[in-house]
């Protein structure tokens, strides 16, 4: 047994609304930087839809993710290492830029130097790759059930792979929305396809990042991800890709996308597992049991023997009680309404959803019946067949057990939590009824609908015992090219665009420099306005106080 | 030996040799972020597809009946049985074959460079540079086979130009082998020896970055935060990494 530990996600569907306040604070933080235009770390995709890049479920055309083969052993889909290397001048997978979108700005130059007419001056959309105006025809989320997905979700892989019966009346059935970030799968199929070695899984909390020095720009991760979610970087050549926000997450704070959730339905926490048996358990036979096989890999945080291993791995205390204290662990083996995205991929996704019961609440209130009532409710997850089987398409490999177990438990949660609210006598059939007692249900509800800021994010720091606190500390007059050599010229142009001198490194120890007090070390009378983080003063910043009792 | 011979045949290449090997080491220590292949195959696949595998297969062909045909000395060959007659059909053969396919590949991708707005519009000076130099030394020594190995009685380069070149790797120059030598073959090894020249600065260096490691490396690869970049993440940028205290190994407490 190595026991490893994994910063893991849960996300709950039932509560987005699909506002992408997550894919926008996302894209300011992580990729509104030229070549990247096109990259979405996080995106939410209206369902059923074709995603983004479009159609990217489509692993016949794609070849994402794992297949297994006749002789048990796991391949990547894409070909084995020989093929990847002959293939390395033309990669036969790779999506071209227009299965993305083209980027575009505006010149909005226009609007304050175009000659006076009798017209208003436009912005028109210039394509970022040519210069050249554009037709603004795709984007991130163009296919937005507010933006006309009717027109193209049919095209849905998974619709594809339903029984036949089901018939795409799109407003008539149903829709939600599936926010994504990568998966920080525990065997990344990106990973094991760069030709570099530049991609790797952190030891320490599982999150898969890209080396930018090692990446030689072979662009396999992009087509090995069966989530399509490591971006070519066009300009400088470089595959890039969510990365947890591990900035963040070493200083034990919530992903952006987390912290910025307008819904508050992401969760994030420890998962302990066996990094040993992961590939047994990805290479199991049928799709249908890649879900059990997953479970069955992570460990159980209170187990002694579990943390004996761990503590001999070298994992601290603080970290073994976070796991223990994790929501996620909760949610994916206490509780089992959590599940993952496309299992059959065999990459072991650690982005989890609970799936969401709102379309089926939604059916029964269209029809007057009460929508909170357990018995209509659980009627209605085995008839209403289309949302159950798509979900299950999404989340268990086409397995409706383990939707239609974890819709019911949400369904139990719903009515039996309506009585007490309402005050009436809690009737303890319905936890019963899943296999609950009324005692988690208000555990679980506690975590699901309260959703308090502490319990959805469990996140030790990360250990920086190495004494390299003061390694990075900077000065201010730490610019490119330093104070006397006038600092960075007008045309600097690094990786991530202009920036007034060094780009401040992503590091615990910056992070608390920067939150702290005014910290940057000025000289007397002198304060460096830049390094001044708002909060509190330093001397020379303001003139002196007079004396008390004097007046003007 | 006059000044002129001396200076092509024999400083030039030095020279070359030299910012080569030296320039690929210092930008391997020191741009590691900028060593990449750049592909525009997000930009444009259709043409892409064939054409890269065309140019990239062709050009190997080329360099290895080149390392064949200009290091291995024409002793050696015939001491195997390889006469002067077999050699010359060989290499002509299996050289116009290599040079099809890189001149079809190279023409697409020119093509491309050129006419298609997106990947015109990610050429740097740079990549121009290199083009034009490529282009050239493909050219002229297409030019080169073609005029004296195809259509001509065919010129035996392992007289001349081979022990030319391993005379300058033995550091005993004879410049005066080439004295004799085809203007179009003295073209393509000056245009070549400018690309070799400029070969570091451009991204032509993804050639030394082949991933022969990943064929035995496992699958999934981990990495310890610590281990590799210290807690940032990515090493101070030279020339401001903190002062540290240099220290002896018997100065540290126990």
């Amino acid at each position: 047994m190595r026991v490893m530990a994994q910063m893991s996600m849960i996300m709950n569907l039932d509560k987005c609304i699909g506002c992408h306040t997550c894919s926008v604070t996302c894209k300011q933080v992580w990729t509104n930087r030229e070549g990247v235009e096109y990259a979405w770390f996080n995106n939410v995709e209206t369902r059923p839809g074709i995603g983004y890049p479009r159609l990217y479920e489509d692993q016949d055309r794609w070849k994402g993710g794992w297949s297994r083969t006749s002789r048990g052993r796991l391949k990547l889909k894409s070909g084995g290492r020989i093929s990847k290397l002959l293939h390395i001048f033309s990669n036969p997978d790779l999506p071209e830029i227009d299965d993305y979108y083209e980027p575009w700005t505006y010149d909005y130059d226009m609007l304050t130097k175009a000659p006076q007419g009798t017209q208003s001056p436009v912005a028109r959309p210039k394509s970022l790759l040519t210069g050249k105006n554009m037709d603004i025809k795709w984007s991130g989320n163009w296919d937005d059930n507010l933006g006309g997905s009717q027109e193209t979700a049919a095209a849905d892989p998974i619709l594809a792979t339903m029984s036949e019966h089901v018939k795409m009346e799109f407003e008539e059935t149903f829709m939600f929305y599936l926010p994504r970030i990568c998966e920080h799968c525990l065997n990344p199929a990106c990973v094991a396809a760069c030709p570099s070695g530049a991609m790797y899984k952190r030891e320490e909390d599982g999150i898969v990042l890209v080396d930018q020095d090692a990446c030689r720009g072979w662009r396999m991760c992009v087509s090995a991800c069966p989530y399509k979610k490591v971006y070519f970087n066009h300009k400088t050549g470089k595959a890039e890709k969510c990365t947890l926000c591990y900035p963040l997450i070493e200083q034990g704070k919530p992903t952006i996308c987390s912290e910025t959730c307008v819904g508050r339905l992401r969760y994030l926490g420890l998962m302990l597992y066996d990094a040993d048996a992961v590939l047994a358990a990805a290479s199991i036979e049928n799709d249908h049991d890649l879900l059990e096989a997953q479970r069955s890999v992570f460990l159980d945080p209170f187990d002694p023997a579990v943390i004996a291993a761990a503590k001999a791995e070298g994992m601290a205390d603080d970290w073994i009680e976070a796991a223990q204290n994790s929501p996620i662990y909760k949610m994916i083996a206490d509780y089992k309404i959590a599940l993952p995205l496309h299992p059959e991929y065999r990459t072991m996704p650690m982005v989890w959803y609970i799936p969401p019961l709102s379309p089926v609440v939604d059916v029964i209130s269209s029809t007057n019946s009460d929508g909170e009532d357990a018995r209509t409710l659980f009627a209605a997850i085995d008839k209403l067949r289309i949302p159950v089987e798509y979900l299950a398409g999404l989340f268990s490999a086409g397995d409706v057990a383990p939707v239609e177990s974890s819709l019911r438990k949400l369904a139990a949660m719903r009515s039996y939590m309506r009585d007490i609210n309402l005050g009436r006598q809690p009737d303890e059939r319905i936890p019963a009824r899943v296999g609950m007692t009324g005692t988690t249900i208000q555990e679980m509800y506690r975590l699901l609908a309260i959703a308090k800021y502490e319990d959805r994010y469990v996140i030790p720091k990360a250990h920086v015992e190495t004494a390299r606190e003061l390694e990075e500390l900077g000065c201010s007059l730490d610019t490119d090219g330093g104070p006397g050599m006038g600092g960075p010229g007008e045309n600097a142009k690094g990786p991530y665009g202009k920036t007034p001198g060094m780009p401040l490194n992503a590091t615990v120890d910056n992070y608390n420099e920067m939150r702290g007090g005014p910290t940057t070390p000025s000289s007397p009378g002198r304060m460096n306005l830049l390094g001044w983080n708002g909060k509190g003063a330093v001397d020379g910043m303001f003139p002196p106080a007079a004396p008390a009792g004097a007046t003007e | 030996m006059s000044a002129l011979t001396f200076l092509l045949w024999v400083a030039y290449p030095y020279a070359a040799a030299g910012v080569f090997i030296a320039g690929h080491v210092l930008r391997y220590r020191y741009d590691q972020f900028g060593w990449t292949s750049r592909s525009s195959q997000t930009y444009e696949n259709r043409l892409l597809r064939w054409a890269s595998p065309m140019f990239h297969y062709g050009i190997l062909m080329v360099a290895g009946g080149h390392l064949v045909g200009l290091f291995v000395p024409k002793q050696w060959l015939a001491f195997f049985g390889v006469t002067e007659q077999i050699y010359h059909l060989g290499a002509t053969g299996l050289g116009s074959f290599a040079a099809a396919l890189t001149v079809a590949g190279l023409g697409i991708l020119l093509y491309r460079r050129r006419f298609v707005d997106r990947v015109r519009m990610a050429t740097t000076p740079m990549d121009v540079v290199m083009y034009v130099l490529l282009t050239g030394a493909i050219g002229f020594g297409t030019i080169a086979t073609v005029a004296y190995q195809v259509v001509g009685g065919g010129y035996d380069y392992r007289e001349s130009i081979s022990p030319w070149i391993r005379s300058l790797v033995f550091f005993q120059p004879d410049p005066s082998l080439m004295a004799g030598v085809p203007l179009f073959f003295q073209l393509h090894i000056l245009t070549a020896t400018t690309l070799f020249l400029l070969w570091p600065f451009t991204r032509l260096v993804h050639v030394f970055s082949a991933p022969v490691g990943y064929l035995v490396r496992p699958y999934i690869v981990y990495r310890s935060r610590d281990a590799h970049r210290g807690t940032g993440a990515r090493q101070p940028r030279r020339g401001w990494a903190g002062s540290q205290l240099p220290t002896r190994s018997s100065d540290r407490r126990p």
